[in-house]
């Protein structure tokens, strides 16, 4: 049903949609409407589960561990230092194969304190072992999120659908909510393998040595293959019972025979597939949205780079000393394939700054002059401090 | 398409206001969007919220940097100077005041502040209207629809519907008559423009 709701009350219903039986969260900034939602629903009789309010983000991560192995379908929502203090849990959920849905609310993650929107938080786990989607705009928030449940419990991977804070979580908008028997239909219900029951005791996280623990991750690893196919699957699924796809792995759009790309995940997408379709960007571009960040996907990144001759990279998050995250994956991706094109890396947006539609038209010019591997696109280099001029004082 | 900028003060329901009008355009079956610009979260802040109505999906979200109108809950906000940035010359501020709009000019001229003179401004006391209806100091009902009397761009009964969304009974029914008086106050399409999507 077409409703025009704001992204984390919309999050919310898809989540109860999806008949979870276990919901456990702590509230933090942007994060908080989604659970908000979810206690009213619960209170309000609309949905049967269990609400489990905690005292930290480490025990929401924790209780979600326990209600899924014990084979009920769960989830938490979390953002910024939420998901630093989960990141323990996270690696425990993963490497217990065992299947969670989290929705990233993404923020910027401290010191300086930051409310605002950044990648910095998913990206900071992104090695625990969670798969990670990253949501355009709130469609695909909310279809992502029923698909979400179905790859995690079909792969026994955890599934954290990653959705920037504010810029979707606080934006009302239209939005089509599925039929309670359209998600019934794409969603059985939650039957875990390995469930916990006194009728079939076993022991799980158990002590493993070095005989079997290489094994172990291995077969995390190589859950992920899986994972591709079943994002896929689920994607190509539910568009059919709904009309419309959230973007599989990777979308490309724009202009398909132009040498030149612009990649973006997460909700600039929608800037600048504006700016390409206002005539802004001034050339012919072609635009590559990922949404698959874990597993990565390379074959995918390939045949998408095909005849380009440069492709910007855009990152929401920066790891210091090195760069941008995704353009490291990118290059790493292209490496050796020969027709590889040009990658520059722009980081924007850190902390909640402006992403502007003009934006990308400046960095096609700056394409031209020949421009560092790296660099932070947005710097106003009059906030900085001259040497000569310390910003803090010596006495 | 349209794209408006709330200024106000956190308390003062500004977000809501946002909400309410995208919720408007969406009962005249046109595409809308509206979210929030927080600072620190707590009551007086400045906040700002914005809106986008257009015939055709909107994919931009970026933040309103050059919007067509500005809505004032606090005509105090006129003394910051972010306030007016990037407004078009052809744009159209209504300020939430107890003064005439050329009271309030030559009330800013007095502080050395120009409104520049081809702006054009109106203004309602909403807050007052809002304290004898409500006893309470949210000026949303009126401002709004005297936005909307003003400009044209939706009609001041989907702003009701909007409005029948989020409360109800005795609430519901002041805020209802609050949307025809704050209508009337206005000159109705005095700001109507022949593009408005």
């Amino acid at each position: 049903m077409r409703d025009v709701l704001e992204g984390s009350q919309a999050i919310a219903r898809a989540v109860a949609l999806c008949r979870p039986q276990v919901v456990a969260a702590y509230p933090i900034t942007p994060q908080t409407h989604i659970v908000e939602a979810l206690a009213r629903l619960i209170a309000d009789g609309l949905l049967e589960a269990e609400l489990v309010s905690v005292e930290s983000e480490f025990s929401a991560a924790s209780v979600v561990l326990g209600a899924a192995s014990a084979g009920s379908r769960s989830y938490t929502a979390s953002a910024s230092q939420g998901i630093l203090l989960m990141s323990e849990v996270l690696y425990n959920i993963s490497g217990l194969r065992v299947p969670v849905v989290l929705t990233c609310a993404n923020r910027a993650v401290s010191s300086p304190v930051s409310i605002w929107n950044d990648h910095q938080d998913s990206m900071s786990v992104r090695d625990s072992g969670w798969i990670q989607l990253y949501c355009a705009d709130n469609q695909e928030a909310v279809d992502t999120t029923i698909q979400a449940f179905r790859i995690s419990e079909r792969t026994e991977l955890p599934v954290m659908v990653c959705v920037d804070g504010f810029t979707l979580t606080h934006t009302l908008e239209p939005i089509d909510l599925p039929e309670a028997g359209q998600v019934d239909a794409f969603l059985p219900p939650f039957r875990f393998s390995r469930s916990l029951s006194s009728a079939r005791p076993l022991t799980q996280g158990t002590l493993v040595s070095p005989e079997f623990f290489t094994e172990m991750r291995s077969l995390q690893h190589g859950a992920f293959d899986l994972a591709e196919q079943e994002i896929l699957a689920a994607d190509r699924d539910f568009g059919a019972l709904v009309g419309r796809d959230s973007g599989g792995l990777l979308r490309v759009e724009g202009d398909r025979e132009a040498t030149v790309g612009i990649l973006a995940m997460g909700s600039v997408y929608g800037t600048l597939k504006d700016a390409h379709r206002s005539g802004l960007l001034g050339r012919p571009v072609r635009l590559l949205c990922l949404r698959a960040f874990r597993p990565f996907p390379s074959r995918a990144i390939r045949e998408a780079s095909e005849g380009l001759s440069d492709l910007i990279v855009l990152d929401r998050s920066l790891s210091p000393g090195s760069g941008g995250i995704v353009a490291h994956e990118i290059r790493s991706a292209l490496y050796g394939s020969g027709r590889a094109p040009r990658i520059v890396n722009f980081v924007v947006g850190l902390g909640g700054r402006n992403v502007p539609g003009e934006i990308f038209q400046e960095m096609l010019e700056a394409l031209e002059k020949d421009p560092p591997a790296f660099s932070i696109f947005d710097l106003d280099p009059e906030k900085l401090p001259l040497s000569k001029d310390p910003v803090l004082p010596t006495s | 398409m349209v794209e408006i900028r709330i200024h106000g003060r956190g308390g003062q329901g500004n977000v809501l206001a946002a909400y309410l009008l995208a919720t408007a355009a969406f009962f005249e079956e046109k595409f809308s969007q509206a979210f929030p610009s927080f600072g620190a979260e707590r009551r007086g802040a400045p906040i700002t919220a914005f809106v986008r109505i257009d015939a055709t999906p909107i994919l931009r979200r970026s933040q309103v940097t050059s919007p067509r109108y500005l809505i004032l809950a606090d005509d105090g906000l006129l003394r910051v100077s972010e306030t007016l940035s990037g407004l078009s010359p052809e744009g159209a501020i209504l300020v939430n005041s107890s003064h005439a709009p050329e009271d309030l000019r030559k009330r800013l001229e007095e502080e050395g502040i120009s409104l520049g003179t081809g702006l054009r401004i109106a203004t309602i006391p909403a807050t007052r209207l809002a304290m004898e209806a409500l006893g309470r100091p949210i000026p949303n009902a009126p401002l709004l629809s005297a936005f909307l009397s003003l400009t044209g761009i939706l009609s001041t009964e989907s702003l009701g519907r909007a409005f029948a969304g989020r409360f109800s009974g005795d609430l519901l029914t002041k805020n209802l008559a609050l949307v025809s008086s704050g209508a009337s106050l206005v000159s109705e399409n005095l700001w109507k423009e022949p593009t408005h999507a």
